[in-house]
């Protein structure tokens, strides 16, 4: 009765707002949930950084913003936008494989005047499910053959770009992002089961051209501990730091691994070894809810839009960021190869946040902009 | 074209159609989430020990902390082993960079020799506690130091550690018998407790630094730190503090040692000093010294080369090791031994030659006297130091006696409490010629023996240990270095004991025999008179040992000799005669005559007995603590 109560003033409040506002309160309340999370995690990771947390709560802020204007565009803009800007960012990925600036031995952003970067990639992320949502606005579902390799071409051109920079974590995103909302549009179960055959003939053809050094370097990226000393520090220190977490963690601030900086990257890609090093599985666990339930609205505000456009793209927008946490954690715990991919939301840095806050802009935008009913 | 088909959408199938696509994808997203959760619970949970255990040894690094190495004081409070502190520049080479680029960046930085990078090097392939810093550059100048210090944080695994060195104040006159440290190398290891060695920089070689190795060593505090990644020490768990080595007090008195060091001036020889009252050491020089501070730290393989070739073998410990015929000082034990054997008395008359022949057609052993002394008696026989009156009477007795007596006095075998490595000379028997020159003794043999020349041979530790024994009226303690540990007094463990008394059948022959060795410089045929006019009596016995053998008729002219072949002059004696307080053995080597080692003598009594030494050892009594 009373739990009833608090849930029909939340919906009334939520149904309220969204007239007003166009935000969606539990998606809202879900990010804010979260972000709080990442930034009680990001001080102790930072070396209780203060200054470090306020640049984040900064970008946070910066995010959110994006997020509630994105949320007052209607889809039907988006959507008539979709290929223009599909376009326009491969033409500027064009331009990063050319004249782009970089770091690291990797070309990635494009320098703008002032000083300022601009990195295109990131931006493909988000625009790539809008023009695979957009093929399939005006096309009767599931696809046909024809149009599945169309779209498969327009997923791959991009992917392959940014894979060329090279920056195989952003590839796979833009690639999965295109690859979910092919999904959805209903790509027939025998392509699937198909491609899932072809993947390991595939591999063996290709394992098989390989010269001995490519070979060693496949196996190293696939086993990183076979190489203690170089690429597999990494891995070896947070699997050490989750380990020693165990079910209760160590305390807040209390995690070695973290602390004496024996886990790199801490704040950044490995953020969630600190997590687990200092509250433990209960913790990773607490910071999973919060991940399902972004993903559980995300899938919900997907299953009810209005049209297809909207269907494959909030469906595919939540599926990615979904990956993007499962990428993180899978290679952070060592189960899946380490492929530079954030935490969404909770590892520090700019541009990432920025754009998967845009997403839920979109996301907010499609559950709010519906026609009464 | 899609308007065309438009016409035949189905939207209510199509929306069927991605629900359930969402519915799919929600079911991989929470199969997915499962996935990562058990994989979290096989590290977090299952596997937590091995994890928790990884994760403390990364965090927690054992240190040992050496403990300061107990100083060594003469009798007066001079500090003769003094601990320094340094700054070296240590490197932890599992924290480091690989070693060209540590060479490199390091090179940049300061000059580091080439045989410091060697040593590095060296070092790097011993056995080694993993994180255990090397030195690599000892004893950092005050501006190397401070240009490394700004530099520091840049080089990862490099450190500028404070350390205490050994010192020692007064160099080569000490070096025999203070001893030095050095270097720990694997062959040490074996012996002492290697966790406790861990970041010990040296450990006791030689003298009483060696014997005393685990009392001046103390216990290391071992403290648990917590590391970071780089290595760097962020707190400490858990400490016990080193407890520092004990101090040694000597016996030694630090003017007298190297009073006696410079008075062998140019020559090479050994001085021991002894309390006959308790066997404390005195002095004992051994000459050439070394500066024992080249070997603190590792010497230098020029610096040993050039020590090892010398040809007048600084690095040998004489008092220790050095075998001499103790020649004429024997002869107030022989003739002692041949009381005690019934083959001499004090009033029975012998008419001494310039020789003695055991055969009338025989060898003829000659006296140093050519026309011989008279008719003498056992005290003349001390007085004038007559060869043919020991040669007759070693003749008679033969050599078991001779031996069984001897050996009381220390001859033989090793006395010296506490300082490794002494020689135990060479006291002949029967048994030992059969088993070394498969031949009987032979009379001649014993002859030689008389007047401590032939097969005998004793360092200068035996040879002043005995002549204590005869001050102390037969009382031998047998000698000892360290007076008191800390505040207790030293104690030592010996099988055989540390002291016993040689009781003779008529106990008055220690008085008698004295007398005679008094004089040897009252008398004015005494072969020490040049010793007269001091106001203590001087009990003594002059000695001048062959280096080669002579032939029969062949007379020993020095002028014609090369000095390397020069008689040894050797000396003991002891004052006052009547009470002694210091009995003091002497050997210049190739001295020639024993004046030298005489009016040494004198001069150490002087100084000892008035508490009266040259100015220029005044700095002695301002170091004092």
């Amino acid at each position: 009765m009373n739990s009833q109560f608090y849930y029909r003033i939340l919906k009334f409040t939520n149904a309220r707002l969204f007239h007003l506002t166009h935000v969606d309160v539990l998606l809202l309340l879900a990010l804010l949930l979260l972000m709080s999370g990442g930034l009680v995690i990001l001080y102790s990771a930072s070396g209780q950084d203060v200054a470090m947390v306020e640049r984040q709560v900064v970008r946070l802020g910066l995010g959110m913003a994006t997020c509630l204007a994105l949320a007052q565009l209607p889809p039907k803009y988006m959507r008539r936008a979709s290929p223009f800007l599909f376009a326009i960012l491969v033409g500027l990925l064009v331009a990063v494989l050319v004249a782009g600036v970089g770091a690291k031995g990797a070309q990635r952003w494009l320098a703008l005047p002032g000083g300022l970067r601009f990195q295109p990639s990131e931006i493909m992320k988000i625009v790539m499910p809008m023009m695979v949502a957009w093929y399939f606005a005006n096309r009767p579902l599931p696809p046909t053959l024809k149009e599945i390799i169309t779209v498969l071409g327009i997923i791959a051109v991009p992917s392959l770009m940014v894979a060329k920079q090279p920056d195989l974590g952003t590839a796979l995103l833009v690639g999965v992002s295109g690859i979910f909302a092919l999904f959805l549009a209903g790509l027939g179960w025998r392509y699937i089961l198909g491609a899932a055959a072809a993947v390991p003939v595939a591999a063996y053809g290709l394992w098989q051209v390989m010269r001995e050094y490519q070979k060693q370097r496949v196996l190293t990226f696939l086993d990183p501990e076979s190489d203690p000393l170089g690429s597999g520090w990494n891995i070896i220190q947070s699997k050490t730091a989750i380990g020693s977490g165990g079910l209760h963690g160590k305390g807040w601030l209390e995690g070695s691994q973290a602390q004496l900086n024996f886990l790199p990257e801490s704040h950044t890609d490995f953020i969630i070894a600190v997590l687990a090093e200092e509250f433990g599985m209960i913790g990773c666990a607490l910071l999973m809810c919060a991940y399902l339930l972004v993903v559980a609205r995300g899938l919900f505000i997907a299953a009810n839009a209005e049209d297809n456009y909207a269907r494959l793209l909030a469906g595919s927008i939540t599926l990615t960021f979904f990956v993007y946490m499962f990428v993180n954690i899978g290679m952070v715990s060592g189960i899946l190869p380490v492929v530079g991919v954030p935490l969404p939301l909770v590892s520090y840095g700019g541009t990432s946040i920025i754009t998967i806050m845009a997403t839920f802009g979109i996301l907010m935008s499609i559950q709010t902009h519906k026609r009464a009913r | 074209m899609g308007k065309h088909q438009q016409v035949f959408r189905n939207y209510r199938q199509e929306h069927a159609l991605t629900r359930r696509r969402i519915i799919v994808a929600g079911v991989v997203v929470l199969i997915m989430i499962g996935v990562l959760m058990s994989r979290l619970f096989y590290l977090q949970v299952v596997q937590y020990d091995l994890y928790q255990t990884k994760a403390n040894e990364n965090r927690v690094m054992l240190v040992t902390e050496p403990p300061p190495r107990g100083l060594i004081y003469d009798r007066n409070g001079v500090v003769l082993a003094d601990n320094r502190p340094i700054h070296s520049l240590t490197v932890i080479p599992e924290r480091a960079a690989s070693l060209p680029e540590l060479k490199e960046r390091l090179d940049k930085l300061i000059d580091i020799s080439d045989e410091d990078w060697r040593n590095y090097e060296r070092k790097l392939k011993e056995y080694r506690r993993p994180y255990q810093s090397i030195t690599l550059k000892p004893q950092l100048t005050d501006k190397e130091w401070s240009k490394v210090s700004v530099d520091l944080y840049k080089l990862d695994g490099v450190q500028v550690e404070a350390q205490l060195t050994r010192y020692y104040p007064y160099g080569e006159a000490f070096a025999h018998a203070v001893g030095y440290v050095g270097r720990i190398t694997a062959a040490d290891l074996e012996r002492v407790d290697r966790m406790a060695y861990q970041g010990a920089l040296f450990i006791g070689k030689t003298g009483v630094e060696n014997y005393y190795e685990s009392t001046l060593f103390g216990k290391p505090g071992i403290s648990k730190v917590e590391v970071n990644a780089r290595g760097r020490i962020m707190s400490e768990i858990e400490r016990q503090n080193p407890e520092p080595g004990k101090d040694l007090h000597l016996y030694m008195d630090a003017r007298l040692q190297q009073y006696a060091y410079d008075l062998l001036g140019d020559y090479k020889g050994s001085v021991v000093a002894i309390d006959p009252n308790n066997g404390g050491v005195l002095a004992m020089v051994s000459k050439p010294g070394f500066d024992p501070n080249l070997f603190v730290r590792g010497i230098s393989v020029d610096n040993y080369a050039r020590l090892r070739d010398d040809k007048r073998l600084p690095l040998f410990n004489r008092a220790l090791r050095g075998g001499y015929p103790p020649a004429s000082t024997i002869k107030p034990f022989m003739g002692l031994a041949g009381l005690e054997h019934g083959f001499s008395s004090w009033t029975e008359r012998y008419y001494a030659r310039g020789f003695y022949q055991i055969n009338p057609d025989g060898r003829r052993y000659r006296d140093w006297k050519r026309g011989g002394h008279g008719w003498i008696d056992l005290e003349r026989s001390i007085i004038e130091s007559v060869d043919t009156y020991y040669y007759q009477l070693a003749h008679k007795m033969g050599i078991t006696p001779i031996h069984n007596f001897l050996s009381k006095f220390g001859y033989g075998s090793t006395s010296i409490l506490d300082l490794n490595g002494a020689s135990a000379g060479l006291l002949p028997s029967n048994e030992w010629k059969k088993s070394r020159y498969k031949e009987p003794w032979y009379p001649g043999d014993s002859v030689n023996v008389g007047i401590g020349q032939g097969f005998m041979v004793a360092t200068p530790i035996q040879i002043a240990t005995a002549n204590a024994a005869l001050a102390a009226r037969g009382h031998m303690y047998y000698p000892r270095m360290v007076d008191a540990v800390n505040d207790q007094p030293a104690t030592f463990e010996d099988n055989d004991g540390v002291e016993h008394k040689i009781t003779l059948k008529d106990q008055r022959n220690w008085e008698r025999m004295v007398k005679a060795m008094e004089k040897v410089i009252t008398d004015d045929h005494g072969t020490g008179r040049r010793l007269q006019g001091t106001e203590y009596r001087i009990a003594g016995k002059t000695g001048t040992g062959q280096v080669f053998s002579l032939q029969d008729d062949e007379e020993y002219d020095a002028s014609n000799l090369d000095k390397r072949l020069h008689d040894h002059a050797l000396f003991i004696g002891f004052a006052p005669a009547e009470d002694p307080k210091i009995a003091v053995f002497a050997i210049f080597e190739n001295g020639g005559s024993s004046a030298k080692p005489a009016d040494l003598t004198k001069a150490l009594f002087d100084a000892y007995l008035y508490d009266d030494y040259p100015e220029r050892y005044d700095y002695f009594e301002e170091q004092a603590r």
